[in-house]
């Protein structure tokens, strides 16, 4: 194994592509996480017996997030490309591989939050209809509340997937500790500095799983 | 003019993908009186929680009317049902209270929901609570409380906008004998203590026994009997009601008790029905030694409901047999009476 490295020069970058890392991954958490519980949110109230329930909304929804969800990110990427130019103004870098991103994450999502609100007992949502609840309302004040737990599991969940999809960012000129790895370590052959990005990734996942773990215990009350 | 009142009301769920509709409620009328207590008992599947999710509109009828308080609620829109709701409190089986929420919380959410101001909230809260007794609970959580102090949570949530019915979905089905019988001395309190109206589906008989002043019994979507609860008890007419008379009152011996019981027994039996003081047992027994006909007590009992006492008593007759046969006649005219066939 080769172990001559070229990392002491390279510390300004390391830092400069954690934190653009951070701010890929932010922005996609934010953006994508909304989209995502909208998406989500509007998956399960139209389900049979739900608070709007609606086949054709239904099923409308399913083909569309079954249609983007199994894209691999790569090529994901390059697909939307032409829509990021519209609706960001660039098909290449930081801005577009968020747009991706978000694009991405929302379809995933949405059904983490589906499946984390079917567990949410139909009897506390008839409780608070029976009470003379809106349907919006409940969505706010019933549905999500209850579900709040594993809901912050789902998106600590989603945020290392996030992560993972990142990294691929080089491909349309994004930055990030990926791309390092890449660029400066994989085709450097530098071992230690791709071993050094992914430490940092390691380092950034566990960090945000324990936040996440401890938030999720708080609500959970366990 | 009555709170609740129902004509020939209709419910069918569509069908479902490879399943066929169901007729949940087929022709219910029904009227309950401001006041009252309502029992509706019936097996799974007799429609009594789809007809009483009528009542606050959780379902949707497909044909009849359904009035509350006078108004007509099938022809409302989902807003304006949304007000009936605030006059109707519920309770369920599985308490369906927030997990999320504390005690406190879950007694809140229909007062926030009302538009309820923070410190009349409070006030109201606390009232609540100390009502059902749990006034010292208001910080716990739902899952740190006991099955019977979870439905005094959802009692206290269902009386929070001071409704003037209250609908119990098999309210003690999921609790034990003794904390049934505390959720049920509550509910008597809230009819007695608070005037409210109360309509209670079960089918626990011991539940229409100590609770409810009116039965109705529903079989397969209909209303099959219906009345006052000790004349229901004491007297049930259809088969499906003597099913679930049959639960808490030995009322009649089963064939193959009767078997047994007339190995061991000579003579006739016959099976006399007191109701409350209209027959005092004294002068049926002082009947029987008259005619010099020995009898014995070999089935049945004396129950109480609700301070009215009534029962079946089964006696086995042995002696001469044309005395025995004066003697049957002679109670048919003292107290309504039946010869068990052999």
């Amino acid at each position: 194994m080769n172990l001559d490295t070229n990392l002491p020069d390279l510390w300004s970058l390391v830092w400069q592509a954690t934190f653009e890392t951070l701010y890929i991954v932010a922005i996609t958490l934010f953006l994508g996480g909304l989209l995502g519980l909208l998406l989500g949110l509007a998956l399960y109230v139209t389900r049979r017996g739900g608070l709007y329930a609606s086949r054709a909304a239904n099923l409308t929804l399913n083909v569309l997030v079954n249609f983007f969800r199994p894209i691999p990110f790569v090529i994901f990427i390059a697909a939307v490309q032409p829509l990021a130019r519209v609706v960001v103004g660039i098909g290449i870098g930081n801005r577009a591989i968020i747009f991706a991103l978000t694009l991405a994450a929302a379809f995933g999502i949405s059904r983490i939050v589906e499946q984390n609100l079917v567990t949410v007992r139909p009897g506390v949502i008839e409780a608070a209809r029976s009470v003379g609840a809106s349907r919006l309302r409940i969505i706010g004040t019933v549905l999500v509340p209850e579900a709040l737990g594993p809901l912050i599991l789902g998106y600590t969940y989603a945020f290392v997937a996030i992560v993972d999809m990142s990294a691929i960012a080089g491909v349309v000129g994004g930055g990030g500790l990926g791309n390092f790895a890449l660029q400066y370590g994989y085709r450097q052959f530098d071992t230690v500095v791709t071993w050094t990005a992914v430490l940092i990734i390691v380092v950034l996942v566990q960090l945000v799983q324990l936040l996440g773990n401890v938030l999720a215990r708080r609500v959970l009350r366990r | 003019m009555a709170l609740v009142e129902l004509r020939d009301v209709h419910k069918t769920f569509p069908a479902t993908r490879g399943g066929t509709a169901v007729e949940a409620i087929r022709g219910v009328d029904l009227s309950v009186e401001a006041g009252e207590i309502v029992g509706i008992v019936g097996y799974s599947g007799a429609g009594k929680s789809t007809l009483v999710r009528l009542i606050n509109a959780l379902e949707s009828t497909t044909s009849g009317s359904v009035r509350v308080d006078g108004r007509e609620i099938t022809t409302l829109r989902e807003k304006e049902l949304r007000q009936v709701r605030l006059g109707i409190g519920m309770i369920f089986q599985q308490f369906n209270l927030f997990d999320s929420r504390t005690v406190w919380g879950n007694v809140a959410y229909p007062l926030q929901v009302a538009g309820v101001s923070k410190a009349d909230q409070a006030r109201r809260i606390s009232d609540l609570l100390h009502f059902v007794g749990l006034a010292d609970k208001a910080h716990s959580y739902p899952d740190q409380l006991s099955g019977g102090q979870k439905q005094r949570v959802g009692i206290a949530r269902a009386l929070a906008t001071s409704p003037s019915l209250l609908l119990a979905d098999e309210s003690t089905s999921a609790l034990d004998p003794e904390t049934t019988e505390e959720v049920l001395a509550l509910l008597r309190r809230v009819n007695r203590e608070l005037g409210i109206t109360i309509v209670v589906i079960t089918h626990e008989m011991e539940v229409v026994r100590s609770l409810a002043h009116r039965v109705l019994v529903m079989e397969a979507g209909r209303v099959v009997e219906e009345g006052p609860t000790l004349e229901v008890l004491s007297a049930p007419q259809q088969p499906v009601t003597r099913r679930f008379v049959g639960t808490i009152i030995d009322d009649e011996p089963a064939p193959e008790v009767l078997d047994a019981l007339r190995a061991r027994h000579p003579g006739r039996f016959v099976k006399l029905a007191f109701r409350g003081s209209e027959t005092r047992q004294a002068d049926v027994f002082a009947e029987l030694l008259r005619r010099e006909v020995r009898f014995e007590l070999v089935y049945g009992g004396i129950e109480e409901v609700q301070g009215d006492t009534f029962g079946n008593l089964t006696l086995a007759l042995d002696g001469d047999a044309a005395a025995v046969d004066d003697a049957v006649n002679a109670l048919a005219d003292l107290v309504p009476t039946q010869e068990l066939a052999r």
